[in-house]
């Protein structure tokens, strides 16, 4: 049984169609890549199923339960954790103060996240404000960590960021999967990187899953119909 | 420029040095003074944690001070008169016994804020200011048009109430209480800011949305801190009452909701001694400004717009050099 199941999900911003009937699956420690170009629809799917956004038909499936009447944070202790689009931390907190006001218990703690992103324990005491794009962008993945989540949506982590730090990203979205039982759902742009971490892969196009299937199974023909590239 | 933990300290120091002095040189009027300081610090120190900490920027906590005022009234005007405060279905007589009335103030003050802030956290920003000036009204013409507890001229006590061990008469030993109060605040207050209920709470008013996110119910936690809030000032309400031994409508007036605000801004929003610092000085203005115009007031504006410009984290910001109410 799936972990992560929307069926024919469809919703709206006001009067405004933005999903059409997007299915989508993934299985328990995967690593899924939604993909699609721009506006297709790969934010609001990731709305729908953290419970920002209602939907108006259709099912949201997580760990076998029905999530669909939950609110947002009921879906996040049911285990769901984002790493929003555009490094959204808190920024007059401290950075161990973001960690900290997001922990649940779990095997994620402080010392786990300093673990992945050494960085994070240099600027403990510093305001999250002060922090650079890239240093943001790990501690709103280790905030997400901190709430021990069972399955961890990274919408568009490494947008806007130096390639030396994009690296440092992918490498501990590397770790993620290779040293815990964590599911990964992960929209990105960048094809080739997705690659490295993926075993299957969903396109988005106009608000409709139109492709989903192995990682390894994307063809030049696909990629290049439904992403330009 | 001082570092803000040394000013803290200072604060408290004058506080408590300035009625001993007084005591010791026979000016009760002085002891007077410091002791509104304390309590109408606390009802800021109250306000302070649903504003500062919270972001909800509330024009009713006057609410809640002068339900902390009429619990004292009541309860001490049937002590006194001798009769009881009900008959049925059960009877309850008043008291003049001072954690009695505390304990009363708290508790009516939360249930209230509860009420209150599960109806007004519905809503946001401006609508938000203005609900909670709506029930700050409600409560002021309710008491208003109550004839049995003095109505529009309000309730006086004769006696103040009673505290085992202490005279509460002594203006010095009053004090103490008002003191020992605002200083029991001030260590919730902190401890609230130092925990993760504190930290959920300010990522809660930095943004409601994105703290969901996280598994963090943005409404229930600022609700929990609106009523701890209430409550603070509750308390507050039920001394200041005692220390005039008069409540009356004006507890309940939205002028006196403005004043604790203007506390915090002058003080410096999210501070810990920020409301202290601004009931301080709000209070020596009126003491000796009021003597010399009855449009003081005037000078208070041109205080505060000189703050909300050029001190934005107000004095405590502007002293300890830190904009940014964060240690």
């Amino acid at each position: 049984m799936a972990f992560l199941k929307l069926s024919g999900i469809e919703a709206f911003y006001g009067p405004s169609q933005a999903l059409f009937g997007v299915d989508l699956s993934l299985q328990e420690g995967e690593v899924l890549a939604l993909m699609g170009r721009n506006g297709m629809g790969k934010s609001t799917t990731i709305k729908v199923i953290c419970r920002m956004l209602r939907h108006s038909a259709g099912s949201v499936e997580f760990a076998g339960a029905d999530i669909g009447a939950l609110p947002s944070h009921r879906a996040a202790r049911a285990g769901i954790g984002l790493v929003p689009e555009g490094r959204r931390c808190f920024p007059n907190l401290t950075v161990r103060e973001n960690l900290i006001a997001a922990a649940r218990p779990g095997d994620w703690d402080l010392a786990r996240v300093a673990e992945l992103f050494p960085r994070l324990a240099e600027r403990e005491g510093q305001m999250a404000a002060s922090l650079s794009g890239g240093e943001q962008q790990m501690l709103a993945i280790g905030r997400a960590l901190m709430t021990n989540p069972r399955l961890l949506i990274l919408d568009e982590a490494t947008e806007g960021l130096a390639p030396v730090v994009r690296q440092e990203i992918w490498a501990a979205i590397a770790r993620l999967k290779a040293g815990t039982g964590l599911s990964l759902l992960v929209v990105d742009k960048s094809l080739r990187e997705l690659g490295s971490v993926a075993d299957r892969a969903c396109i988005i196009e106009r608000g409709r899953s139109v492709w989903s299937g192995a990682f390894a199974d994307l063809t030049h023909e696909t990629t290049e119909k439904y992403l330009g590239v | 420029m001082i570092r803000e933990t040394y000013l803290n300290a200072l604060i408290m120091a004058l506080l408590l040095g300035i009625p001993l002095w007084a005591h010791v040189a026979g000016q009760p009027f002085t002891i007077t003074l410091a002791t509104k300081v304390a309590i109408l610090g606390l009802a800021g120190v109250g306000l302070n944690i649903a504003l500062g900490l919270g972001g909800m920027v509330s024009l009713g906590h006057a609410v809640f001070f002068g339900i902390g005022g009429y619990a004292m009234g009541i309860l001490a005007h049937h002590a006194q008169t001798y009769t009881p405060l009900m008959e049925a279905p059960l009877l309850i007589e008043g008291t003049k016994f001072m954690p009695a009335i505390w304990l009363v103030a708290v508790v009516v003050s939360a249930v209230v804020a509860l009420a209150i802030g599960a109806l007004s956290l519905r809503t946001g920003g401006v609508y938000f200011i203005m609900i909670t000036l709506a029930f700050g009204q409600m409560f002021y013409y309710f008491a208003i048009s109550w004839p049995a507890y003095g109505g529009e001229d309000g309730l006086s006590i004769y006696v103040r109430n009673e505290f085992p061990g202490l005279n509460t008469l002594v203006p010095i030993q009053f004090f103490a209480i008002a003191f020992v109060a605002l200083s029991l605040g001030l260590i919730l207050s902190h401890l609230i800011a130092r925990s993760r209920f504190g930290l959920a709470l300010g990522a809660a008013r930095q943004n409601s949305e994105r703290v969901q996110t996280v598994g963090l119910d943005p409404m229930r936690v600022k609700l929990v801190a609106f009523v701890i809030s209430g409550a603070i000032t509750g308390l507050a309400g039920a001394l200041f009452a005692d220390l005039n031994r008069f409540v009356a409508p004006t507890m309940f007036s939205w002028h006196l909701s403005g004043e604790l605000i203007i506390f915090i801004i002058l003080g410096g929003i999210g501070r810990l001694f920020g409301p202290v610092v601004g009931a301080g000085l709000f209070i020596l203005l009126e003491h000796f400004l009021g003597g010399l115009s009855e449009y003081w007031l005037i000078y208070v504006g041109a205080i505060l717009l000189g703050v909300v410009l050029f001190a934005r984290g107000g004095l405590i910001g502007a002293l300890s050099g830190r904009e940014v109410a964060h240690d």
